[in-house]
């Protein structure tokens, strides 16, 4: 059920450079599940206008707590970036659909692989997965050092592995450099990044099952303006998604990469 | 009577309220956030005689107090509007403004014989204005005597009223304004979006992948305002008027320059709720102008 809510900001820090990790609370984390993103008003004005739809990294039942971790780089972030604890943030959520978690077999092993930004809703995942008994396997590719986050946080759950795109933390390179070192075995992939990224997956593991989390410029957060829309693959009955309220996360091969 | 009840040609208002055209597409992602009974009634989205996929992204860019979009006329098309997208507003008590839009006279034709025949659609609002699409939309509603011979051509076949939407993006909005009115529109509801353009700070080239986009939300409500404010003087058939409303206050602003009823656009995305919050919001607004019912407001800049 979505709905409206002004959450209050329990913790806020910079955890990497332009990274920010904002813990907030509110009754709607009870409704919320990994994959899916809250679409935040930053500000009472009109500026920014429109809302800033942002994953969900951690989520916290028992203490009503929903943590986002987001790049604090243009104007909207920003604002979002300067909120202290105690603060009210209008919150919208939660939205979209998230991971089938229930997609991993049952003592299987998981592959997360994230790029830069696209990461924290995989923090999500990886605890529900491992709560379930699914090993995980993360692969994260970053551009540099001071980028990264969450290495300790994703140890505790799983093989963890960065790869940064200037090499000053990890393999140099791109994930798929990463992972075609590693070989990893695993039933199930998720993945969550920069399409590029997401292209390359898809036809890195053409015969795995795999759900893919997309980002598109996105209007009204729920489904009715049309903005965020992606072209379907032949394989498919739909001529186009929604990435917001169809999405963010898909199987592979529906949506044209 | 009501306190915010309002009649217009073909439409039995229980407020002045209602989410515009492209705003809310069909109701079904806001028919499952609150009862839509409570609207006075809904413009949906744009419907063609084909499906349409509309334009490729990015399709939207926020600008200052606003927002840029080229959706391109995205909708399924008329069978599928007919079949599906009508029938779930049936379950709901407020009456239905179908939007037409088109590339040929035939087009609008077509679409409004048709649509007009839904048992829940009790007006059309004839899009002449739609400024993303690169044949129809905007051409219609840019020459007075082409828009007048729309009017008149969709006026034989429609079973219900015809608004006809204007656009602002003409030089003298008022000569369109009484052309429609003497091809016979029942009404007029203004005004579509502002064509506009914003560049990426870092390759200087436009963000939208259409070039242009059409401008709304708070930014453009003064250029609304105004036009509302003429067009008002000119003619002799009622105004809905809409741009940049987000709040009860708006709706004085617009009905006080003479629309009879408001629509609601980009503010749906900010706030899904927005339409009935400033429904709850408005008998107050009117406790504070002492004004008994809100029909008595309506061109009061006037007098």
């Amino acid at each position: 059920m979505i709905q409206q809510e002004r959450m209050i900001v329990v913790r806020q820090s910079e955890i990497a450079h332009h990274i920010f990790e904002l813990t907030l609370q509110g009754k709607i984390v009870q409704d919320m599940n990994p994959g899916q993103f809250v679409h935040i008003r930053v500000s009472d004005s009109f500026e920014p206008l429109l809302r800033r739809p942002i994953s969900i990294a951690n989520i916290n039942k028992e203490a009503n707590e929903a943590t986002v971790i987001y790049r604090a780089e243009g104007r909207g972030t920003q604002i979002l970036s300067q909120k202290q604890v105690g603060d009210e943030v209008d919150v919208l959520g939660p939205l979209g659909n998230g991971f089938p978690v229930e997609a991993a077999p049952e003592g299987g092993t998981a592959l997360l692989v994230g790029g830069g930004i696209g990461v924290p809703p995989l923090y999500e995942l990886s605890q529900a997965l491992n709560a379930r008994g699914i090993r995980t396997i993360h692969v994260f590719g970053f551009a540099t050092e001071d980028v990264c986050f969450y290495e300790d946080e994703f140890s505790t759950l799983g093989d963890t592995h960065f790869v940064t795109v200037d090499g000053t933390k990890g393999t140099k390179g791109f994930v798929t450099d990463l992972l075609d070192e590693l070989k990893p075995e695993f039933d199930v992939f998720y993945a969550c990044g920069p399409l590029p990224m997401l292209r390359a997956l898809e036809g890195f593991y053409p015969e795995k099952k795999g759900y893919l989390s997309f980002e598109e410029r996105m209007g009204c957060g729920i489904g009715a303006c049309f903005a965020c829309i992606c072209k379907t693959t032949d394989q498919t009955e739909k001529d186009y998604v929604k990435v917001c309220s169809d999405g963010p996360v898909f199987p592979k091969g529906v949506v044209e990469l | 009577m009501s306190r915010l009840s309002i009649q217009l040609p073909g439409l039995d208002l229980k407020n002045p309220i209602m989410p515009a055209s492209g705003c809310f597409g069909f109701g079904k992602e806001f028919g499952n956030l609150y009862d839509l009974s409570k609207l006075g009634a809904i413009m949906i989205k744009a419907t063609t005689v084909e499906t349409r996929l509309g334009n490729p992204t990015p399709r939207v860019a926020e600008t200052a107090a606003g927002m840029l979009n080229a959706i391109g006329l995205q909708n399924p098309g008329l069978e599928k509007v007919m079949n599906s997208e009508l029938p779930y507003l049936e379950r709901f008590d407020v009456p239905i403004i179908a939007n037409v839009a088109g590339t040929t006279t035939e087009d609008y034709v077509e679409v409004s014989e048709k649509i007009s025949t839904a048992p829940n659609v009790k007006a059309l609002e004839l899009n002449i204005s739609c400024p993303n699409v690169k044949h129809g939309g905007i051409t219609f509603g840019t020459d007075p005597v082409i828009a007048r011979e729309l009017v008149e051509a969709v006026k034989k076949v429609s079973k219900v009223p015809v608004y006809v939407k204007l656009s602002p993006n003409v030089t003298d909005i008022v000569e369109i304004a009484k052309a429609v009115e003497a091809g016979g529109a029942d009404g007029i509801t203004m005004i579509n979006t502002l064509v506009g353009m914003r560049l990426d700070e870092r390759t200087g080239k436009p963000v939208i992948a259409n070039g242009t986009g059409g401008l709304s939300g708070p930014a453009v409500k003064p250029v609304a305002i105004r036009m509302v404010y003429e067009v008002y003087k000119a003619v002799n058939i009622p105004i809905i008027g809409m741009g940049g409303v987000t709040n009860a206050q708006d709706v004085i602003d617009f009905m006080s320059a003479g629309a009879s009823a408001v629509a609601v656009g980009t503010a749906n995305f900010v706030d899904p709720f927005v339409c009935p919050n400033i429904i709850e919001e408005l008998p107050a607004k009117l406790e504070k102008l002492g004004v008994k019912r809100i029909n008595e407001i309506i061109g009061r800049s006037h007098l």
